[in-house]
């Protein structure tokens, strides 16, 4: 198995505050990783130093086995990695076929299809022609993971996808990831939604206190205690 | 939808055509003094592309504006007044302002200055360029032949010439406001296919979410200095054009009333639109002429005046506004017929049946 994403002995600290404290994290290509974590865990935090938002204060981040320390934000982009931020960052002022049309612009070797196949793949066809402000919530996830996924990454990020969503959007979404992931693509998720992870996931990591709680398959872990503990809050 | 928006498509083309044909019925003089109102519109479209698409307000077009303007006088006052040497003080004012412009916009964008800060930055840079013209009235002050002269301002500039069977011809009134009109109809038309293309989506998207425009790979500071000498090397062609227009040249188009100018132009035009920034422009610009004969404080009053009613009436600007609302009366007309002829049609079966 190709390791596509490493991270190792990572810790960030905010003046006193240490949010992740050295976590040891690795992807292989063709996964689907869900990661997991009570609120404050730093899963954020953690997603953030991966794609370059924040700097690590120690350790770093490897990707198809480079060190990115100093590659900047954009830069890790156009090596590979995409994102679908948790709060939706579409352009209120373009349209949702502006939106694709300015993303496969962005797209460097495998473009993953036209503007119209990527509007009928993200069910966005009647949308085609509509302001991104006047967006429905659910399409306007959708429209971030087509942005995403139109730059023909290696391994896409997925922060909160479905958060929002109705119970039939929720669903529909877990699909399409499925569908992603049957072409190939690898991708990390970020998500609280327990049904739409074990929909999706056949490996999770558990995040706790900024650190590294658990890792492997999703029955295994859902087992344990300890993860029942911090992340339901009970014991078993 | 697309048959409602066919005759103001068309009507787009309209300005370009009444602008070929108004110094067929007007006097050269009168044709001398649209050159003037035009040429300011180079200034305001580069604005209108840094603000409108960019979000990048800029109060600097006039320090571009007077770099390429007293370029050209510096060139042309040392070199010669031959066609050629004409051409190059033309190209030379637009090197400098264009090199300034890249270094001042690198330290900007590259030095992470944002927002309204920017708008001091380059407010900063106009008034410094002015306070420094403004003492060099004394004879030391000269660039090889050419005096700067100060507040007194920099003359003798020669115009545009164009080599012709029996001698250059100059360019001026009549024929240097088709020049003028050539210049523009190419800015409109290589601006409108950048902005609307890729560049202009990619613009609009560092604009409107800058975090999100970088996780799509684009190199956000590199886009915005694009944006920003393209913008001011316009303002510099506005300049260079005034001085070859009057011959002459004063700090004082570098001052504080003349840098809010631009601004003024384009929020009252609408920012987001190239062709209603030039048109705008020159309207506004011939208005604050006609206006400056009985005192140039009325046409400053006026022009606040305008801009405020603008802000608060139309902030997308008037031309959008205008454009915005003879659709919609025509989206309402084209309902009242589809309405009649659906009324028509039902009285008919009616009588059928």
């Amino acid at each position: 198995m190709t390791v596509l994403l490493e991270t190792r002995g990572l810790k960030k600290h905010f003046g006193g505050a240490h949010v992740i404290n050295g976590i040891d994290f690795s992807i292989n290509a063709g996964e689907i990783r869900c990661v997991i974590g009570p609120n404050g865990a730093g899963k954020s935090t953690f997603f953030k130093l991966i794609t370059g938002e924040h700097r690590p204060s120690e350790g770093s981040v490897y990707f198809l086995g480079q060190d990115m320390s100093h590659v900047l934000p954009h830069e890790r982009i156009r090596m590979g990695m995409s994102i679908k931020f948790q709060i939706p960052g579409v352009f209120p002022d373009l349209t949702v076929r502006q939106h694709l049309q300015l993303s496969l612009h962005r797209a460097k070797d495998d473009r993953p299809g036209s503007i119209d196949e990527l509007l009928q793949r993200f069910m966005l066809e009647a949308e085609e022609h509509v302001f991104a402000r006047n967006l429905s919530h659910g399409k306007k996830q959708w429209l971030e993971i087509a942005m995403a996924v139109s730059l023909g990454p290696k391994l896409l990020f997925l922060d909160e996808p479905v958060a929002g969503m109705s119970i039939e959007e929720t669903h529909a979404t877990g699909e399409l990831i499925k569908r992603l992931s049957a072409s190939g693509l690898t991708m990390m998720v970020v998500e609280h939604d327990m049904t739409f992870v074990k929909q999706i996931a056949s490996r999770v990591t558990v995040l706790h206190g900024g650190s590294l709680l658990a890792d492997g398959p999703l029955d295994e872990i859902l087992a344990r205690d300890d993860v029942a503990e911090v992340y339901l809050g009970k014991k078993k | 939808m697309k048959q409602t928006q066919m005759p103001l498509r068309g009507l787009r083309w309209l300005p370009w055509a009444v602008a070929l044909c108004l110094p067929l019925v007007l006097d050269a003089n009168t044709n001398g003094n649209l050159a003037y109102c035009l040429l300011w519109a180079f200034s305001a479209v580069g604005l209108a592309a840094m603000w409108g698409y960019g979000g990048i307000l800029s109060f600097g077009q006039t320090a571009f504006f007077g770099l390429a303007g007293y370029g050209y006088g510096i060139f042309t006052l040392n070199f010669g007044d031959n066609w050629f040497e004409s051409w190059l003080g033309l190209v030379t004012g637009l090197v400098i302002s264009v090199v300034v412009a890249a270094l001042i916009g690198y330290m900007i964008f590259f030095g992470r200055i944002k927002g309204v800060f920017i708008g001091i930055v380059t407010l900063s840079v106009t008034l410094v360029l002015e306070t420094f013209m403004a003492q060099t009235a004394g004879p030391q002050w000269a660039i090889g032949e050419a005096r700067l002269n100060g507040y007194n301002g920099m003359g003798g500039m020669p115009q545009l010439t164009i080599p012709w069977p029996g001698g250059a011809l100059t360019l001026e009134n009549t024929s240097f406001y088709y020049l003028v009109l050539i210049l523009l109809f190419a800015v409109y038309a290589v601006m409108r296919r950048l902005l609307d293309g890729t560049f202009g989506l990619t613009l609009v998207a560092i604009r409107e979410n800058p975090q999100r425009a970088e996780m799509l790979g684009v190199d956000i500071r590199r886009h915005q200095l694009l944006v920003f000498v393209l913008g001011s090397a316009l303002g510099g062609l506005s300049g260079a054009l005034y001085t070859i227009w009057g011959s002459y040249i004063t700090p004082s188009t570098m001052g504080l009333t003349a840098a809010a100018m631009p601004v003024i132009w384009v929020a009252t035009s609408g920012r987001k639109s190239i062709g209603g920034a030039i048109l705008g422009t020159a309207l506004l610009v011939w208005l604050s002429q006609n206006l400056a004969v009985y005192g140039s404080q009325y046409a400053l009053i006026l022009m606040g005046a305008i801009l405020l009613i603008v802000v608060l009436a139309a902030p997308e600007g008037l031309l959008p506004f205008v454009v915005k609302h003879l659709r919609r009366l025509q989206g309402r007309a084209g309902r009242r017929g589809s309405r009649a002829r659906f009324d028509e049609t039902l009285k008919q079966e009616e009588g059928k049946s």
